[in-house]
């Protein structure tokens, strides 16, 4: 597995601080972070392909440093973001996961043959001559998966992948997500999909409060957040959203 | 060109798209210069057997015509009073004729390999125009349509369900917004697919 390193980083949006001097080690093969909105959860994933960088401290992905060498660590690190919407760019089911590659130089036998796998782990190929965006949203999240997977990236990182979805449609692509080879870095509310991964960290204010195996982490967040009724997290949460566009 | 290319094997879906484009531009200019109604009626029997060599469904075909037939609802009137009978059916004809075609070649054609044949004609010019931006920019304006087309349905929706049916203002500031925003996603994912530099 890769390993993705947190060296004392924060960041800070309109004055508040979003993310406050985090420092981590991530190599496990699936973790979690979950937290109240505006928690510094969805900023810190960011961080970790360079769509968001810290204003002090380091992120390195397998040694290199997101801020500096973005477009290599880009490579590695696949993004799949909450609204499936905004991330499909071509017509075509099929156009959209070849678009992937079309930086990749391939020749036109090999491309196509790594779009009909991906279409195919996805259970996408009696679809890929389809609109894209006619596509139901949990069809258009998987599509989201092959598009960025097509790539061969070492690490996933997905924020609230499941968050728009129905509940079959969610439990549809946190099945795909739990058969995926790659390191995958999952950031969600909804915790059931968190049960089996290997590490889940609970973040609080823009701080790391918990760091632990399921068992123990989504019982501590479920804790806070029973118990979380403050005023100030309403400003928090509309800071974190200034990390998103 | 939005979704509507229909997969097939036909001779037409398997020639190149750079010489499906050139037929195109001199058919379409052939035709736009041709005042005979005669010789556009046999342009009618050329055109009927491209769709034919296509072999794409009649009923897409006539979906991409449907848009047309109420601009020659309104213009072929007023052609016949103004203008005469001939020039009436000339007018219809090369219209006809030309949006054929274009569905014929969009029916027949994936939007990368539009995308490719537009890089491959932009090549020569390769120092002063960045081909893949050009190809990048006109998947872009492709997929903005259906994703335009959603937020203003979206935003009417939203409207009627406010009960402000009349304003122009509820309609334009929310599209506006939410299009200036479906944007900045567009081009974080886009940064995210690797497509930064």
């Amino acid at each position: 597995m890769s390993a993705i390193v947190f060296e004392r980083v924060s960041r800070s949006f309109d004055g508040r601080r979003v993310v406050d001097d985090v420092s981590l080690e991530l190599v496990e093969h699936r973790i979690g972070i979950v937290g109240a909105n505006g928690s510094g959860k969805s900023t810190l994933a960011r961080m970790i392909n360079g769509l968001v960088e810290p204003d002090a401290g380091r992120v390195l992905v397998d040694g290199l440093d997101v801020a500096k060498q973005g477009r290599e660590v880009r490579r590695r690190v696949g993004f799949v973001f909450t609204n499936a919407d905004t991330q499909i760019v071509m017509p075509t089911v099929r156009e959209d996961v070849a678009f992937t590659l079309r930086r990749h130089r391939l020749a036109p036998a090999e491309a196509n043959e790594r779009v009909d796998a991906a279409l195919a782990r996805f259970g996408l190929t009696e679809l890929a001559e389809r609109p894209a965006h006619r596509l139901s949203g949990g069809q258009k999240q998987l599509l989201a998966l092959a598009s960025v997977l097509v790539g061969h990236p070492a690490i996933l990182v997905a924020d609230e992948p499941t968050t728009l979805l129905d509940a079959r449609n969610a439990r549809r692509v946190a099945r795909h997500l739990a058969g995926l080879d790659e390191q995958l870095v999952v950031v969600s509310h909804q915790l059931e999909l968190l049960d089996d991964f290997d590490r889940v960290i609970v973040m609080e204010r823009g701080r790391v409060v918990c760091d632990d195996v399921p068992a123990v982490a989504l019982p501590r967040y479920r804790d806070i957040d029973a118990g979380d009724d403050d005023a100030d997290d309403d400003a928090q949460d509309a800071a974190e959203e200034r990390s998103r566009p | 060109m939005i979704g509507v290319f229909h997969p097939g094997d036909s001779l037409v879906h398997r020639a190149p798209a750079l010489l499906k484009l050139g037929l195109l531009a001199a058919l379409v200019t052939a035709i736009a210069l041709q005042h005979s109604v005669l010789v556009l009626g046999g342009a009618c029997v050329l055109v009927a057997g491209i769709a034919a060599l296509a072999r794409v469904p009649f009923r897409l075909l006539w979906r991409q015509l449907v848009p047309l037939l109420w601009l020659l609802a309104i213009a072929v009137p007023v052609q016949l009073l103004l203008a005469g009978w001939e020039l009436a059916v000339t007018v219809a004809l090369r219209l006809l004729l030309a949006v054929v075609l274009a569905g014929v070649y969009s029916l027949t054609t994936p939007v990368t390999e539009t995308l490719d044949a537009a890089q491959t004609l932009l090549r020569p010019f390769r120092r002063w125009i960045d081909a893949d931006r050009v190809g990048l920019a006109l998947a872009l304006a492709i997929r903005a349509i259906p994703l335009l087309g959603e937020i203003v349905a979206e935003v009417l929706d939203a409207r009627r369900a406010r009960g402000a049916e009349g304003s122009i203002r509820a309609v334009a500031v929310p599209v506006i917004v939410r299009a200036l925003r479906t944007a900045d996603h567009l081009g974080e994912a886009l940064v995210a697919r690797g497509l930064d530099d």
